[in-house]
């Protein structure tokens, strides 16, 4: 059953050291508040799993927190480079930066795979490009019916996935609208949850189209208003592109990062 | 405002493949503002389908990033990402792929991996993947925009992230790959379309003003060119007017720092599709 819990403490009690660790959002409803609270905890040598690392990656990686990033897409959406990203797989700055990489369907197939339980995921991908010869995580796999052959991904079941959503009851349940990403099923193939929300409300109101996660699929729930941002949450808040565009330069210098982090991150309130 | 620049021949190009097409995929940047120019010129009834899972999205201003809110809330639909790649994209139901290139080969392969940068050089970092295997895989077809040097038309690419006619014909049939791959490479010099003997791109059309040694140059292999090798029409007023329009505005949201959608500083504009590279 999901606990109400602060922040700090949601944080230092699912999330430990060496943790394989999912945030998902995919471009909407980034965890960003969570990620900021493992970095001023200093939990560290965390694999990061993550269909686009975005901007929310580039500063766990940049603050020294990551020893492998699982992912499929890796740049600053409609700005350019992860420049602490690139640092660290091209200079092994602030430290070396172990890859497994995929494409977005098979990234997507292997959270499905996960939350259904099965070892594997199958799709029509992967053949012909050199992504199977990087990355030990692609096989493929003859379907028994007509002897195809079919990619094969290996599922994921996080230590943790962490997510935003716009709203939890007062018992834990949460709902989630708007692009919908992964989250749902990145949250079933963990083994803890933790749900950061815009607000927590008495009860629920049914929504078109909203996601549900029910209380006792979620290990905590904690209200952190704006949790997101500089991403957004639909109903809530606008995506701050002024923001992304802002990480380009603040990213692409070690000590403007660094400085970023101390007053950004370090000494920011929750 | 006489003229044009060789980007805006190279959109309104891109813009005027998609004029006979239902549903396109398109990837954030170059294949956004094209896809998005189209359904204000040449097909207003085109649906476009973004990877973050909205589908008809008629956005009123170019988008940043495919989360931009306003893909989701003027869609017709919103869907999870696995149902995009799945039910809608690999079940072979999209007609058009709409891809950007970091480097691409004489046969339209693709890399928006890792590019080589010379001996004691660690190689440099790509964004990587994102939808695009799938995309070039899975759609009826492919269109390829991508601005053209030396630097992105190579004789062998550093990686292959995306498979267009593999090395030659019947490689995409070998491989599974059941849509028919890239049909044009639009560029801001011309037209690139495969030979069908050898799928080899060859020189199809040329923007005005532009000659077919500009564009053997700015070409890493020896591009050979169409027995009658065209010319693209003018850019129309009405093009250049609703282009610019929609750049502007895109330009202008939030920060309103100016021309930050489509070039900052030496990247390509990359979306979250990995559909788009960038420079290193």
């Amino acid at each position: 059953m999901a606990e109400i819990r602060s922040l700090r403490d949601a944080v230092a009690a699912l999330i430990h050291d060496g943790d394989t660790v999912a945030m998902e959002g995919f471009t909407h409803l980034i965890p960003f508040a969570a990620a900021h609270e493992v970095i001023r905890q200093g939990i560290t040598d965390l694999t990061l799993v993550r269909m686009t690392p975005d901007v929310i990656y580039d500063q766990l990686i940049g603050a020294g927190l990551v020893r492998k990033l699982v992912f499929s897409w890796g740049g600053n959406p409609g700005v350019g480079s992860l420049h602490r990203f690139r640092d660290a797989v091209e200079n092994g700055w602030p430290r070396p930066l172990e890859v497994e990489e995929h494409s977005h369907a098979g990234m997507a197939n292997r959270y499905v795979a996960g939350a259904s339980g099965l070892p594997f995921g199958v799709l029509r991908g992967y053949a012909g490009t050199g992504l199977p010869e990087r990355t030990d995580t692609v096989g493929t796999v003859r379907c028994p019916f007509t002897g195809e052959e079919l990619a094969a991904v290996a599922a994921l079941n996080p230590d943790v996935t962490v997510i935003h959503a716009q709203r939890a009851d007062a018992a834990g349940n949460v709902q989630l609208w708007g692009l919908l990403g992964v989250q749902k099923e990145a949250a079933l193939a963990a083994r803890r949850v933790l749900v950061t929300v815009e607000e927590v409300v008495e009860s629920l109101e049914p929504r078109p189209g909203a996601v549900v996660l029910p209380a006792w699929t979620v290990t905590a729930v904690a209200e952190v208003p704006d949790g997101a941002r500089p991403s957004y949450a639909a109903g809530y808040s606008e995506r701050d592109n002024g923001r992304y565009r802002d990480w380009d330069a603040v990213s692409r210098d070690r000590a403007a990062f660094a400085a970023w982090l101390e007053t950004h991150v370090r000494e920011g309130a929750q | 405002m006489s003229g044009w620049s060789s980007d805006e021949l190279m959109t309104v190009n891109a813009a005027r493949a998609l004029a006979d097409v239902r549903t396109c995929f398109v990837g954030i940047g170059l294949p956004s503002t094209a896809a998005n120019l189209a359904r204000r010129t040449v097909n207003p009834g085109l649906v476009l389908l973004y990877e973050s899972g909205t589908i008809g999205s008629k956005p009123t201003r170019l988008p940043l990033s495919i989360g931009d809110g306003e893909l989701a809330d003027t869609a017709d639909a919103v869907v999870p990402v696995p149902e995009m790649f799945n039910y809608w994209l690999q079940a072979g139901r999209i007609d058009v792929g709409f891809l950007g290139a970091a480097q691409l080969d004489r046969h339209a392969n693709i890399n928006t991996t890792v590019v080589d940068r010379g001996p004691g050089r660690p190689q440099g970092r790509l964004p990587g993947a994102g939808g695009a295997p799938e995309i070039a895989a899975s759609c009826g077809e492919v269109l390829v925009v991508v601005r053209h040097s030396p630097r992105s038309f190579v004789e062998r690419l550093d990686f292959v992230t995306s498979v267009g006619h593999g090395s030659g014909p019947g490689d995409r049939r070998r491989l599974g790959l059941r849509g028919r791959g890239p049909a044009a490479v639009i560029t801001d010099l011309g037209i690139l379309r495969p030979d069908p003997a050898t799928a080899e791109l060859v020189l199809a059309e040329l923007h005005p003003g532009v000659s077919a040694e500009q564009a053997r140059a700015a070409t890493g292999w020896r591009l050979r060119t169409a027995d009658i090798v065209g010319t693209t029409a003018a850019p129309t007023a009405a093009e250049l007017r609703t282009l610019r329009a929609l750049k502007a505005a895109g330009a202008t949201e939030t920060t309103g720092r100016t021309g930050a959608t489509e070039t900052t500083g030496t990247t390509e504009t990359a979306g979250t599709t990995g559909t788009t590279g960038e420079r290193v």
